[in-house]
């Protein structure tokens, strides 16, 4: 219990949140890295995977795509940036392997999603005349909505876990507190960092999970 | 010095590295594989339980689901740190941590196969006197086992992976070796380190692959007779899309609060 009341005084003194090294900048670095990469990686997966689900093509390669995310390891990874001329250019080499682990879930999850709407709804679109263009935005896309959404907040709390491990290779982001305290052995700094992190985590995670209730298609629907 | 050169220019690729340091690279390997198998393992044995719990209804799929979701949220370093407390810089720690993340694939894969158990089955083998455990073990198990296998080979893999973060606390395989050769830049060794990792999840997954064959002839016979759960479906919840459809059928799992 002695840990959690350290850490609990960590977490309240002012100082370890202000300066450079303050939890407060490491906050920001961490949100800021993790929405551009986010954002980068929807603006490469989604058009992709819409596209590929609505023509009904490269499955193989959406699929397989999520099993070799799945088997690298982001440690690894960052370690490989962090020996290349990479490491020089700020936050980029973060970024760069947030986008590459986000890709996967995004891409798999939204194809999946767009190959999983009923083949008799759309065949009675086709029939009532709709066209591609009609039939994607007002058929597949809503139906396809909440596996979109699954791999988003999929994406989301990958980005946001991969972006902690950064600190591991000397980058910033909140898990440069845990690291930091790992090199001093002071426990209760370590365990206040990971407070921190876990809380972003579910936060993001429970705001996403808002998000999609919120922004729903079919929510609006369901009383007719 | 030819034979010197690739290690003193720090190339990607060094033969002299490999012959060098093989029983350094031996020696992670077997940690790497041990707790891998050591975390797999327990997590299964933890998991058939609380699938077994979940199944007994909403009132427990709920709080099982919920709990074992959280726990995968939580980012894997934040984890470890959180451990730390309780068991110090051990290999116990690293195992704990990839237990609990392994529980949330594990236990909805579980759940998913015994809940797609057909109800006629069920049926035949009480009608033939079979007892809850007997029911279990020798009817569920079985017709649940290419999902069971689909959420193994998935969790397996991730902890190949996840293990490397270990190092944190000196006790992550191949991942020490690559937390080693950060601060000279070694580049040959974060190489050899990482793709030593990925043939690891590979090789597992192979391994795992060719167990379920054994293990399910039936699928095999069956599969090219009845084409809903032939070899597509099976591809497709090898891969990610399966936690989304089990989470799909069980509403409560998705709350994080």
């Amino acid at each position: 219990m002695g840990v959690i009341g350290d850490a609990w005084t960590w977490l309240t003194t002012g100082a370890n949140w202000s300066g450079d090294g303050g939890a407060a900048h490491r906050l920001g670095e961490h949100l800021y890295v993790s929405g551009v990469a986010l954002a980068v990686a929807c603006a490469i997966a989604l058009p992709l995977a819409l596209y590929l689900g609505h023509i009904g093509k490269g499955g193989a390669l959406a699929v397989n795509l999520s099993n070799v995310g799945r088997a690298v390891p982001v440690f690894a990874v960052l370690a490989l940036f962090m020996v290349t001329p990479l490491r020089n250019s700020g936050y980029w080499p973060t970024i760069i392997a947030l986008v590459l682990f986000a890709v996967p879930p995004l891409l798999t999850n939204a194809y999946v999603g767009m190959r999983e709407v009923d083949r008799a709804v759309v065949e009675a679109a086709r029939g009532m005349g709709m066209s591609g263009g009609q039939l994607f935005v007002r058929v597949e896309l809503p139906l396809a909505y909440p596996m979109i959404m699954t791999g988003l907040r999929s994406a989301a709390v990958q980005v946001v876990a991969t972006a902690s491990i950064a600190a591991m290779v000397g980058l910033g982001g909140l898990g440069r507190i845990i690291t930091a305290g790992f090199n001093t052995y002071d426990t209760a700094q370590v365990f206040a960092g990971a407070v921190l992190v876990a809380g972003l985590a579910l936060v993001v995670e429970g705001v996403l999970a808002g998000l999609d209730r919120l922004l729903s298609p079919l929510r609006r629907r369901r009383p007719a | 010095m030819a034979e010197q050169s690739c290690l003193v220019t720090n190339d990607w690729i060094c033969g002299e590295y490999l012959r060098s340091r093989s029983q350094e690279l031996i020696d992670a390997t077997v940690q790497h594989i041990g707790i891998t198998v050591v975390s797999v393992l327990i997590g299964l044995a933890v998991a058939l339980p609380l699938a077994l719990l979940a199944r007994r209804g909403p009132r427990f799929a709920g709080p099982v689901l919920g709990l074992t979701t959280v726990l995968y949220t939580v980012p894997s370093l934040a984890m470890f740190s959180l451990l730390l407390p309780l068991f110090g810089l051990s290999a116990a720690l690293v195992v704990t941590g990839l237990v609990l993340y392994s529980l949330t694939i594990l236990v909805r894969n579980i759940l998913a196969g015994l809940e797609a158990v057909p109800q006629e089955a069920r049926e035949a083998a009480r009608g033939m006197g079979y007892g809850p455990a007997r029911l279990l073990w020798e009817v569920e198990l079985p017709l649940a086992l290419p999902a069971v296998m689909a959420g193994l080979r998935i969790a397996t893999v991730s902890t190949v992976a996840l293990t490397t973060v270990g190092s944190l606390v000196g006790k992550g395989g191949l991942g020490n070796l690559i937390e080693d050769a950060l601060p000279s830049f070694f580049k040959a060794q974060v190489l050899t380190a990482a793709v030593l990792c990925v043939l690891l999840a590979v090789t597992a997954d192979l391994l795992l692959l060719g167990l379920q064959r054994l293990l399910t002839p039936w699928t095999r016979i069956s599969g090219a007779v009845v084409p809903p759960s032939g070899p597509v479906k099976a591809e497709a919840s090898a891969s990610g899309p399966v936690k989304a459809k089990a989470s799909a059928s069980v509403p409560a799992k998705t709350e994080v609060g």
